[in-house]
């Protein structure tokens, strides 16, 4: 059985030796290349364009602006906002503006630097206030979600927790920038070759530019260096540039962004500012909370929408509220457009409430896991057992063993002092967007982590060695997640593969998922070899194709292997059930008790070799391939009322972080990280503990070091990683301990498994209060920290400051 | 431009390209070693490593900001030779593989050639090994276990054969100037002075791969050797403007350890194997991290124009922002500083400890006999147009007694020897407060009270 093993990556011994290929290393005979001349200024109106010395310059074949291409192809994911090079107007500094096509990448890009451009420069909106003050944003009003009586519970709540929590964005830094190729075919058909997360996508983008069927169009994806959910929109503009270069020129085209000019051009994780407004009990129980979301969204919709709804729908965390409502603001501004980034919005909501936790145990004095875990949702997995203890006077007021929440404000009912409205036992609570909580296991979770990582005597140790040390404070804090898996785009829940089998046994897999490092193909590949009981090796992992496999899904939310296992496995299946029924009638058995194992297919007493039985069934022409296909069962979403099943299920998480700052500086590293991640079944165990080692590290990464800072005049200074500094080698925790959680989903996923892409990132958030700790350990007790994101030794040492009451 | 030089055991001869062809180019797009990967094509990120080796060692460096000249005579490693040449695996690759080490594969390669080339030299400390190769994937926990695994391994003997086969390669003359003696420098630069000298192209390189500038006249001072030597004199150390960051590194780690320490965490590996002491002054760079320290250890600077020598203390070389006391055809031939220096500390305040600029860089080397302090030196780099002294702070230190409060008078004084800008890096009103507190932390330091975050284990 492969599925479930611990196997290297698929393609680790091409890593390792150079082999690997990544689209800039196709040779492709007779290439042009091609670069963008970009914006330098964030608003304004082109009233000039000189290309006469671009065109010119050495090497130059073409150049291409808004007066060549009369029909300026879009490059947007969404709402057909975003035209592949500036007609008219400039939106902001980096927007593409001409497309230079040389005869070499450096001769594209020396060419594109010498454009005149001119401009009537118009106000730009660069922040959020500017945009709220201009009424600048995308959909008409914001978002506005709501369950029970916010404002009534708070205003009856003991004490009022507000405040408000400056989000930083982050960069993608994938290590392989944007890059496509595109080969022109005979009939005027075009091959691309993208690193994008959505080859289905930009084939439908470069058919569209270039008038033609998607039929025509064929995408191929080997692999990328890195997407993060930075390739799942923003590789677009290169794919169309190259197609449209292509179909100009008759030659293939081929372009790459410099580093720098990436940083500048596409999107990166959407910064925010979090309102926040809570009514607390004395234990720190959230009665009634009000979140306001200001997203920057830049200046096309791109993702934006679907990522400001994730922030919502991740506004709870594991936390129950009962009276809560959220007010989501998308603002259009004059900045690169804010797009998909490995949670997708998630960790913004998260890292909110997380806050306000934090902000809730400070103020009112208790230990902030004590606090954190009597705002739990109720535990499902053993009823009455592992719920939190409730007042026991608001048991009464419940209705019992119903289904339903009783929002008792809502029917006029005054709210009773304390209440938390905890159901009986056996009542599932909903989420902020009304669906039930039916797999909270966050008790059982945060209580073994809690015990693995010895988080309350390095609690009290901590203390201590803070009491001894004048300079250096060392802080901890545990924070959980609860992730909901599935596009809440419900259509986009759905995927297709190809499996064949030839002759001689060997197999070939395709399906609509790209790998992007995360070890889909890998996972993949073991669940269709577990279903014909075959080593992995005798799987051929073959290339995303559009020409293979269509109408497929961004490889995003998480949701690879859970969508394209779940199809593998179904084309495998039916193959396996020919093969059965073939096996079956020579020996006059049920095809049921055929058995496939250890490279063998079994029936009665007889064990054929599977090769043999192949061969067999090929010359007694039983067809070797076919497709498979699955939807995600159970999903219901209206997104505008915001109600429903968003999510077919949760993933859970918790991790302790310790951290040590510098109360003189700042300056600050994190010490130890224990991780206890639920992946339910693994389908491969290595596999997912790198993907949450990585994710974590890139989390804390978002919440410390990775600051994005964006001048006056809307230009990006951090534009290299000479200025945009991701966690290096030695920021890792010195002491990384990872587990995983080891239990089956409850849900028919693909071998019981839990997808692992985006949940673990938000562990990171750990860091930013343990921070927040050892922040407060610099003070009295008497001021909360209010410790903003990213937390830079800067802004470590700002809160010291408050804290200290300097 | 004729360069000769070895490439993964095979001399190669380039001629007729311009002088600052990078070698990353070069690999991928003439020779078809698409193992080496631009990442971010200006020395940052290490997914574009090699192994570089001649007579003093193998060592990694970074090809998107190494131009051909460079290697003349030497020999260069890429991803695709540090397998066996009948592909067998190099433990470093398979512990990558065993331990999980690669995720997208894309920063791999780098990777993999520093791996193997602290590897071959006995380097244990994976993280200052591997300090300038970015991952995004992994979190670097199972590439640094795989470097722990292979760390048990012998080295394989194909990765020794460079040394010899760059001992016995005959590279014969480089066209492109390439001086091999600081007279022949000194005279051909008089005659040029509009040049560029290139020594480790790690700040030059940019020019080139970012702000694509065509440089010409280049000279490469690789090859003088008689300013790459460090001498032990009369207490003094004598640095000559040729010596990596990396053997000057070497040559102080114990003798003065917080400068040492402090260029542990200069830039990375790659860049302080190219990057020279020299260039760092002469860049001029308002940071820089070497002449504060240096600053602060009573540097002597030693210029030379022609036949022309002269001595200056280093921190009046720096005029103002970008411009140094620099003549027509002069150039840095070296520098001096005390050999022992027990009171310096050097404190680097940047976003992330390892490879980043400073915010802010702190130097203070104050003599204390009898309780009162006698002698101070303080010197910052971040904290104005050049790297500057504290000298109002080191008045209000000079001769009160080494107190607390005289600390904070000296902490006041501060604010006026300073006007810090905000950047990217940080703003001014940080900067200036963490200038106050570096020097609150030194007076911390020295009474014994621990200070660094990064001696605090888990």
């Amino acid at each position: 059985m492969s599925m479930g093993k611990a196997l290297p990556h698929d393609a680790a011994p091409l890593h390792v030796t150079g082999q690997a290929r990544y689209i800039d290393d196709l040779s492709v005979a007779n290439a042009l290349h091609l670069a963008f001349g970009l914006s330098t200024v964030a608003h304004g109106e082109i009233t000039g364009i000189d290309l006469s010395a671009v065109r010119a310059a050495p090497g130059v074949v073409a150049v291409l602006s808004a007066e060549d291409l009369p029909e300026m192809p879009d490059c947007s994911p969404s709402a057909e906002d975003e035209p592949l090079l500036a007609v008219g107007r400039v939106h902001y500094v980096g927007q593409p503006v001409f497309l230079v096509i040389a005869d070499s990448h450096l001769a594209a890009r020396k060419a594109a630097r010498l454009g005149k451009i001119s401009y009537r420069e118009l106000p730009a909106l660069l922040t959020v206030d500017e945009a709220l003050a201009a009424d600048s944003r995308f959909e008409g009003g914001p978002v506005i979600w709501a369950k029970g009586d916010a404002a009534g519970a708070i205003s009856a709540a003991p004490q009022v927790v507000e405040g408000s929590f400056e989000v930083g964005g982050q960069e993608h830094f994938y290590l392989e920038g944007q890059v496509a190729a595109a080969i022109p075919q005979e009939g005027g058909d075009m091959v691309v070759h993208s690193s994008t997360q959505h080859p289905t996508e930009v084939q439908h983008k470069v058919a569209h530019a270039l008038h033609l069927p998607m039929s025509a169009v064929r995408v191929e994806v080997r692999r990328m260096g890195g997407g993060f959910g930075g390739k799942e929109s923003q590789g677009n503009a290169l794919a169309i540039a190259c197609a449209v270069a292509a179909r100009r020129t008759g030659r293939p085209c081929r372009m790459r962004y410099d580093r720098d000019d990436d940083m500048v051009i596409t999107g990166k994780r959407h910064d925010l500012r979090i309102l926040y407004r809570a009514g607390v009990d004395e234990q720190g129980r959230i009665l009634g909370l009000e979140f306001t979301h200001l997203f920057r969204c830049g200046w096309s919709q791109d993702l934006s929408l679907p990522v400001a709804d994730r922030a919502m729908l991740h506004a709870d965390n594991c936390y129950h509220l009962p009276h809560v409502r959220i007010e989501s603001h998308r603002l259009k501004t004059n900045t690169c457009s804010a797009t998909a980034y490995r949670g997708f919005g998630g960790p913004q909501g998260m890292v909110g409430i997380e806050r306000v936790l934090d902000h809730v145990a400070f103020v009112v004095g208790r230990e902030p896991l004590e606090v954190r875990r009597a705002n739990f949702y109720r535990g499902m997995a053993a009823p009455g057992g592992a719920s939190p203890p409730g007042p026991p006077e608001d048991i009464s007021a419940k209705m019992k063993g119903g289904s339903e929440e009783v929002d008792l404000t809502s029917r006029g009912a005054a709210l009773p002092v304390g209440s938390h409205d905890l159901p009986a036992d056996g009542a599932v609570q909903t989420t902020p967007y009304h669906m039930p909580v039916e797999d909270f296991i966050g008790h059982e979770l945060v209580a073994e982590l809690e015990r693995t990582s010895d988080y309350r005597a390095r609690k009290a140790e901590i203390a201590a060695w803070n009491a001894g040390s004048p300079v250096l404070k060392r802080g901890i804090a545990l924070t959980p997640v609860k992730f909901g898996i599935s596009f809440t785009l419900t259509w986009l829940n759905q995927a297709g593969a190809l499996v064949h089998v030839y002759q001689d046994g060997s197999i070939a897999l395709n399906h609509g998922g790209t790998e992007m490092g995360q070890g889909l193909f890998q996972k993949v590949a073991q669940v269709t070899a577990s279903v014909f009981g075959l080593d992995v090796g005798k799987v051929k992992i073959t290339a995303t194709d559009t020409g293979k496999v269509p109408n497929t899904s961004a490889t995003a939310a998480s949701s690879g292997s859970d969508l394209n296992g779940m199809a593998a496995k179904a084309a495998a299946e039916t193959i396996r059930a020919r093969l059965a029924e073939f096996i079956a009638e020579k020996h006059q058995a049920e095809p049921s008790a055929v058995t496939f194992v250890d490279g063998t297919v079994r029936v009665a007493d007889a064990v054929y070799e599977w090769e043999k039985v192949v061969a067999w069934a090929y010359q007694a022409r039983v067809s070797l391939s076919s497709t498979g296909y699955y939807a995600t069962p159970k999903i219901v979403w209206d997104r505008v009322k915001g109600t429903g099943r968003p999510f077919f299920y949760f993933a859970y998480s918790a991790a302790v972080t310790e951290v040590v700052i510098d109360r003189l500086t700042g300056e600050n590293r994190v010490l130890r990280a224990d991780l206890l991640h639920d992946t339910g079944t693994s389908l491969n165990p290595a596999i997912d503990i790198g993907q949450i080692e990585g994710a974590y590290v890139q989390g804390v990464g978002w919440l410390t070091t990775e600051e994005l800072v964006w001048d006056g005049k809307g230009r990006l200074a951090t534009h290299a990683p000479s200025t945009y500094k991701i966690p290096a080698c030695s920021d890792r925790p010195r002491d990384f301990r990872v587990k995983l959680w080891g239990k089956p989903n409850r849900e028919d996923s693909v071998g019981k498994s839990k997808a692992v892409g985006e949940p673990p990132f938000m562990l990171g958030i750990s860091a930013l209060y343990a921070l927040s700790d050892a922040v407060a350990a610099c003070g009295d007790g008497g001021v909360y920290p209010a410790l903003d994101a990213p937390a830079t030794a800067e802004r470590v040492l700002m809160a010291v400051r408050r804290v200290e009451g300097v | 431009m004729s360069v000769a030089f070895l490439l993964n055991g095979t001399p190669v001869r380039v001629a007729g390209e311009a002088p600052t062809r990078t070698l990353l180019e070069f690999l991928r797009e003439d020779r078809g070693l698409s193992g080496t990967k631009e990442g971010c094509n200006e020395g940052d990120c290490g997914a574009c490593t090699v192994m570089v080796t001649d007579a003093e060692g193998s060592r990694a460096l970074n090809a998107c900001i190494l131009f051909l000249p460079q290697l003349h005579g030497k020999a260069v490693r890429t991803v695709e030779g540090i397998a066996g040449p009948s592909g067998e695996m190099h433990p470093v690759q398979a512990a990558m593989v065993s331990q999980h080490g690669s995720q997208c594969g894309f920063c791999t390669p780098g990777f993999v050639v520093s791996m193997a080339v602290a590897h071959l030299n006995g380097d244990r400390v994976h993280d200052d090994a591997l300090a300038g190769n970015l991952c995004r994937c992994t979190g670097y926990a199972p590439i640094v276990r795989a470097a722990e695994v292979a760390a048990g391994e012998p080295v394989p003997e194909w990765m020794r054969t460079d040394r010899a086969a760059v001992a016995a390669f005959a590279a014969g003359e480089a066209g492109a100037f390439r001086p091999e003696g600081s007279d022949e420098l000194a005279e051909w630069y008089l005659a040029h002075p509009e040049a560029v000298l290139v020594a480790g192209a790690t700040d030059v390189g940019l020019w080139v791969t970012k702000q694509l500038r065509e440089l010409a006249p280049v000279a490469f001072l690789g090859g003088v050797k008689d300013l790459q030597a460090i001498e032990v004199q009369g207490g003094q150390l004598h640095v000559g403007t040729g010596v990596t960051i990396a053997a000057l590194r070497e040559a102080v780690k114990e003798r003065i350890p917080s400068f040492g320490e402090m260029l542990r965490r200069f830039a990375s590996a790659q860049v302080r194997n190219a990057a020279t002491i020299g260039g760092n002054i002469a860049n001029g760079s308002p940071i820089g991290d070497g002449p504060p320290a240096l600053i602060a250890l009573g540097a002597t600077l030693h210029l030379r124009r022609g036949d022309e020598m002269r001595s200056i203390p280093l921190e009046d070389f720096f005029l103002e922002y970008r411009k140094q006391d620099r003549r027509t055809g002069e150039f840095v031939a070296g520098v001096s500083f005390p050999e022992q220096a027990p009171a310096l500390r050097c404190y680097k305040v940047s976003k992330r400890f390892d490879q980043d600029i400073s915010a802010v860089c702190g130097c203070f080397n104050v003599t204390v006999e009898g309780g009162v302090a006698t002698a101070a030196r303080i010197a910052f780099g971040g904290m104005a147009g050049v790297p500057k002294r504290a000298l109002a702070a080191e008045a209000a230190l000079l001769g009160m007694a080494w107190s607390e409060a005289t600390v904070e008078a000296a902490a006041a004084a501060m604010a006026g020897d300073f006007t810090p800008l905000s950047d990217m890096r940080a703003s001014a009103g940080y900067r200036m407060l963490t200038a106050q507190n570096l020097l609150r932390r030194y007076f911390h330091e020295l009474n014994g009270v621990g200070v660094s975050v990064l001696e605090v284990l888990p």
